[in-house]
């Protein structure tokens, strides 16, 4: 293997500014990567090596006139549920096989004006709607570290990929936990921001109450780098709010004294916590303790219903976003129909995996006339309940932490037959999302072989602690430079 | 909440969606389970609890109404399943009245 593919971000950025390599060798360092494994890993759905190529020749040139650009000539990944232009882009679904976008996406747009290389699309549960990538309609993608294991999802084909050295970093999602979960079962740092704080102009909806832009990256200061150049406002989305931006690279101080870390008690207690995973936590807390951090107990009374929360609204509104797939303007249409409403049940039967088919049928009796208030109403109202535990904890502390995922990686097919248990794997990620702060995973160690991840959580817009803190922590460890023996 | 099949046949006519007779089984036991799951938010008393919609508390955003370019008509079709003349082809939507 060619030692480039294995550099981070700011590495191989140092690297290309010191004329130490080129963003050709770079790219082709990625391209041979991709090329050894993914027959094994498959986390692409689309590779773009022509593009890649020409975007790298481009940004070396670029680099020859003198110019600079944050990101010039890094190759990333992207996952399929974020618009490219002129690249397929799939959502993981049957219903959008072949649909090119005529327009890129924000933070894709955001990526190619800060210099970026584009190595292809990356795998995800169909629509994001999955803790594992086996929702994907077209494959699943296997875990670096164990490939009869899953990556996690649903930005699963992302973080194997990173995981696996098939690019320096990518982009995923994040609606339940789809970037911070299987970054922690690859063993990578996966960040989702505040909810507003990147904008989801061409990202294909899935739940837009809780969706946000998050990056897979090899370590903590890749994640800074990337918020900085993808975070801000975006008139195209009115979500994505006119907070400032702050310098995050310069928040990685590597002092966190005097600081407050909340460990949140009813996590550590939850039942179905692997004992593994808990050691691992409990060793990164005495670490985190030693660093100057005033660690103390946090409770969030309200954690056993996050999951029940979650599997209401975020359903609903799928079923809402999701009535665009009609087979009239864009993607698949089923033949054979003999009227407009036959060709809307037929496209959306056959077009439609199982799981998508279940989430728009819950969210769809959720939002009935006669449930509508038993079931969303009622789950709305115990989401404000969710986020006033938080907004309590953040009276007391800085940063709230805790497992991200309750068990390591899980065997592919263990639990794809049961929707209820699968759920369950994203006990700890969803009331982030339901109370729309930033999280990030680190990895902490390991539980049978396998990467356990470390989620620090912290208050609304304050990303900046969150890196600082979870900085620290990765530098006085080594697990993030423990690489799978593929 | 345990669901009958017509109550599934019914949720999948509002969602445009349809199944074959596997799939209303399948679903008819893994939506009952799944709502008998979401039944534990009925120990809360929420009465003076208000929903949250999103967590961001903005008020609307408004911007000029200026006319700006939009996509090419040509490259909004290219992804079209049928289009003809500038316009999406759908089958029959009404019925003609004789």
């Amino acid at each position: 293997m060619n030692e480039l593919c294995q550099l981070t971000l700011h590495e191989a950025k140092a690297l290309l500014e010191r004329g130490e390599c080129s963003a050709v060798e770079l790219t082709e360092a990625c391209l041979a990567r991709i090329e050894e494994v993914e027959e094994t890993v498959r986390a692409y759905i689309t590779v773009t090596p022509d593009l890649a190529l020409e975007q790298a020749r481009a940004a070396d040139e670029a680099r020859v006139r003198g110019e600079s650009a944050p990101l010039l000539g890094l190759p990333l990944a992207i996952k399929d549920v974020l618009s490219t232009r002129g690249v397929r882009t799939t959502c993981g679904s049957r219903i959008l096989e072949n649909y090119v976008p005529p327009y890129d996406a924000t933070v894709v747009a955001r990526l190619r004006a800060a210099g970026a290389v584009m190595l292809g699309k990356t795998n995800t549960d169909e629509f994001a709607m999955g803790s594992s990538t086996e929702n994907s309609a077209f494959f699943t993608t296997r875990n670096p570290w164990d490939l009869e294991r899953v990556p996690g999802g649903s930005s699963g084909g992302s973080a194997a990929a990173v995981a696996a050295d098939e690019c320096l970093a990518a982009l995923g999602t994040d609606t339940g936990g789809s970037v911070r979960q299987p970054a922690a079962l690859c063993g990578i740092v996966g960040l989702k921001p505040t909810y507003g704080r990147m904008s989801r102009y061409g990202l294909i909806a899935y739940a837009s109450s809780l969706d946000q832009v998050g990056t897979l990256t090899k370590d903590v200061r890749d994640a800074a780098l990337l918020l900085e150049v993808l975070a801000g406002h975006d008139p195209c989305d009115s979500t994505a709010a006119d907070v400032p931006v702050p310098a995050y690279t310069a928040a990685l101080t590597g002092d966190v004294r005097g600081l407050r870390l909340g460990v949140i008690r009813e996590w550590l207690e939850n039942p179905g916590l692997d004992s593994g995973v808990a050691a691992a936590v409990q060793q990164a807390l005495e670490t985190l303790t030693t660093l100057g951090m005033e660690v103390r107990e946090v409770t969030l009374p309200h954690s056993d219903y996050a999951l029940p929360v979650y599997y209401l609204i975020a359903p609903a509104e799928a079923s809402s976003n999701l009535a665009r797939y009609d087979g009239v303007a864009y993607g698949f249409r089923a033949p054979g129909a003999d009227d407009i409403w036959d060709l809307f049940a037929r496209t959306r039967g056959a077009g439609f995996g199982a799981e998508v088919k279940r989430r728009i049928m819950l969210g769809t009796y959720a939002l009935s006339a006669g449930y509508y208030d038993q079931y969303y109403k009622k789950a709305q109202k115990v989401r404000t309940l969710i986020k006033q535990d938080f907004d309590r904890a953040f009276e007391e502390v800085d940063v709230v932490v805790g497992p991200t995922s309750p068990v390591p990686a899980f065997k592919i097919g263990e639990r794809v037959d049961d929707p209820l248990q699968m759920y369950l794997a994203d006990i700890f990620t969803i009331s982030v999302n339901l109370a729309g702060l930033p999280g990030i995973s680190v990895p902490c160690g390991f539980a049978s072989g396998l990467p356990v991840g470390l989620q620090f959580i912290g208050k609304p817009w304050d990303e900046a602690t969150l890196l600082r803190v979870a900085y620290a922590y990765e530098q006085a460890t080594d697990w993030h430079t423990r690489k799978p023996a593929l | 909440m345990k669901l009958t099949r017509a109550d599934v046949e019914h949720i999948a006519q509002l969602a445009r969606l349809e199944l074959a007779p596997e799939e209303i089984e399948l679903f008819r036991e893994q939506l009952s389970a799944i709502l008998e799951y979401a039944a534990r938010l009925q120990e809360l008393d929420t009465e003076a609890i208000p929903p949250t919609a999103q967590v961001i508390e903005w008020r609307n955003v408004m911007r000029d109404d200026e006319v700006r370019p939009s996509l090419p008509q040509d490259e909004v079709l290219a992804n079209a399943p049928e289009a003809r003349d500038g316009y999406f082809v759908v089958p029959t939507v009404l019925e003609e009245h004789a």
